[in-house]
């Protein structure tokens, strides 16, 4: 099926979302799909993988995604050690990885 | 007055933008000025990490298209997360606290101190206490955990008069009981009850114990630490618990399972247990029985056992009211799921994407992800975590950790404490700033 955009929506009832949508928002439902994937990194990274000021985890806005698999993947493997990310990245698929690294490389730092 | 009244009563889409003025001055001035055309409005009731994370992310997902407003009765947020350490004392009450006015300058969510007193599933309305009428289209109702009195005789009294405290809900008791562990003798015995499981945060006792043993260590050597838990062993970290205990507060925390607290007497400060003998101690901290929020129950959302409420794990929406989401601690878990404060502000983030997608028309995401990470600090200084990744299986309906995945620590670190340090300013970053 295709998607519909953000133009095509439902009439509500009460109300309906704006056709011009921000820059933050979900395109269509495949994007929203991705935002709310990375998300699941945002309680320890920072919202859209903006890190806090003199923060001990890496920020993951603006990072390259070929870099973000490479790191997850070993996470994964277990050849990159870690305290809780090998065992975090162990919970995602390579597909699941490769969106989450999309994400971040695509948000301003 | 009368104007305002009516307006919200109208529930039109505009009525909400007449409160706007009490609790925000940074809207857009479009939708002060009423030009806008008609939104969908989504009321966040409760502003903890499950509800003030939903009221964030439903405005990132929307590009801040979608009308947010959250009521919540406290002045700020204060995180039950790290609260232990303030009755250890390295951390205080302003260092756990963080204010609301960010979600509103950030983001435009409308914040109004004030507590919902009724919610009409059918008419698609809350009643604030102070008496407005809110429609809404989508309803998040994220009001945490009420604690059963009745379930232990004689514990309200107790509480009301000061005596015995929970401090489960972080805040001014916390400080409270800081200062009956502060007045206690050296020499003196502090116990804690644990109700059986669920109850919010799995870890939080073990660590409060952790934490009073670790200010007796240095400040009052010759107390005890006693656990009286109802479960028939330590519920979370269980392994690494009991060697924190065993190796670096031996002889100071003694752990007791099988003890079912049913009366308290506060005159004694004594507990009464199911089946094993009483137990008398200087400071007691009894934690009763909990469900969640009473403004969930009240609504009749509490369909599991009376106590917590069913929901639909891909939207977090109630099974028994149409557009009303429930998050967080108040709900029946999935096997495996914590009731934490991480996994309140995981759920949130679900709930928000999948009525973003609603009120879009979208499909709902069909696979969602979760994630929980947990660190306990054992002192002042090291930790212990427990971390998941849970992944929703449809042939079950239900969220499940991936085989696999997560984990605990090896064993206490300090480069765990400054890692979970870090998670708790970023939490409270993304669920609030």
């Amino acid at each position: 099926m295709r998607l519909r955009s953000l133009s095509m929506l439902k009439p509500l009832a009460a109300a309906a979302l704006i056709t011009a949508a921000g820059p933050a928002a979900a395109q269509d439902a495949a994007a929203l799909r991705q935002n709310a994937l990375a998300a699941t990194c945002a309680n320890c990274h920072g919202t859209q993988g903006r890190a806090i000021d003199g923060a001990a985890v890496p920020g993951l806005a603006g990072m390259p995604a070929g870099y973000m698999v490479e790191q997850l993947k070993a996470f994964k493997a277990g050849t990159r050690p870690a305290t809780v990310m090998h065992q975090l990245a162990k919970g995602y698929s390579d597909a699941q990885i490769d969106q989450i690294a999309a994400y971040y490389a695509a948000q301003k730092k | 007055m009368m104007q305002r009244r009516h307006l919200l009563q109208g529930a039109g889409s505009l009525g909400l933008l007449s409160l706007a003025g009490c609790a925000s001055d940074s809207l857009p001035t479009s939708a002060a000025g009423g030009a806008v055309p008609a939104k969908a409005r989504v009321l966040v009731v409760g502003g903890g990490y499950g509800g003030a994370t939903a009221a964030k992310y439903v405005r990132l997902f929307s590009g801040q298209k979608i009308d947010v407003t959250l009521i919540e009765p406290n002045d700020a947020f204060v995180s039950c997360p790290i609260s232990n350490l303030v009755l250890g004392g390295s951390k205080t009450l302003a260092d756990i606290t963080t204010p609301y006015a960010s979600l509103t300058k950030n983001h435009g969510v409308r914040v109004i101190k004030d507590m919902v007193a009724s919610i009409d599933p059918v008419k698609k309305v809350a009643v604030l206490a102070s008496g407005p009428t809110i429609a809404y289209d989508k309803l998040i109702l994220s009001p945490g955990i009420d604690l059963m009195w009745d379930s232990i005789t004689g514990l309200r009294a107790a509480q009301g008069e000061g005596r015995i405290l929970q401090a489960w809900k972080a805040g001014p008791e916390t400080v409270a009981l800081r200062r009956q562990l502060e007045a206690m003798a050296d020499g003196g015995v502090y116990a804690i009850t644990i109700p059986e499981a669920p109850y919010r945060c799995p870890p939080g006792p073990y660590e409060r114990a952790c934490q009073v043993a670790s200010y007796f260590k240095a400040a009052k050597p010759r107390s005890k630490v006693l656990i009286l838990d109802a479960n028939p062993d330590v519920t979370s970290k269980g392994p690494l618990f009991k060697k924190v205990w065993a190796e670096q507060y031996q002889g100071i925390v003694e752990y007791r399972s099988q003890h079912k607290a049913t009366a308290v007497d506060a005159k004694t400060n004594s507990v009464k247990f199911e089946i094993q003998d009483d137990v008398k101690a200087d400071v007691l901290n009894v934690l009763p029985t909990m469900r969640a929020g009473a403004i969930a129950v009240q609504t009749g959302l509490a369909n599991a056992n009376a106590r917590w409420c069913n929901v639909n794990y891909l939207s977090f929406e109630s099974t028994a009211a149409k557009d009303i989401h429930v998050l967080g601690d108040s709900i029946q878990i999935a096997p495996g799921m914590p009731k934490s404060g991480h996994m309140a502000n995981s759920h949130a983030k679900v709930a928000a994407a999948a009525i973003v997608a609603e009120l879009a028309g979208w499909e709902v995401n069909p696979a969602p992800m979760l994630t929980n990470t947990c660190y306990s600090f054992i002192d002042a200084r090291s930790v212990i975590h427990v971390a998941s990744v849970h992944e929703y299986v449809a042939a079950e309906k239900t969220f499940k950790a991936v085989a696999g995945s997560g984990g605990v620590s090896a064993g206490p670190t300090e480069l765990e404490g400054g890692y979970a340090w870090n998670w708790a300013r970023t939490i409270w970053a993304d669920t609030l700033g």
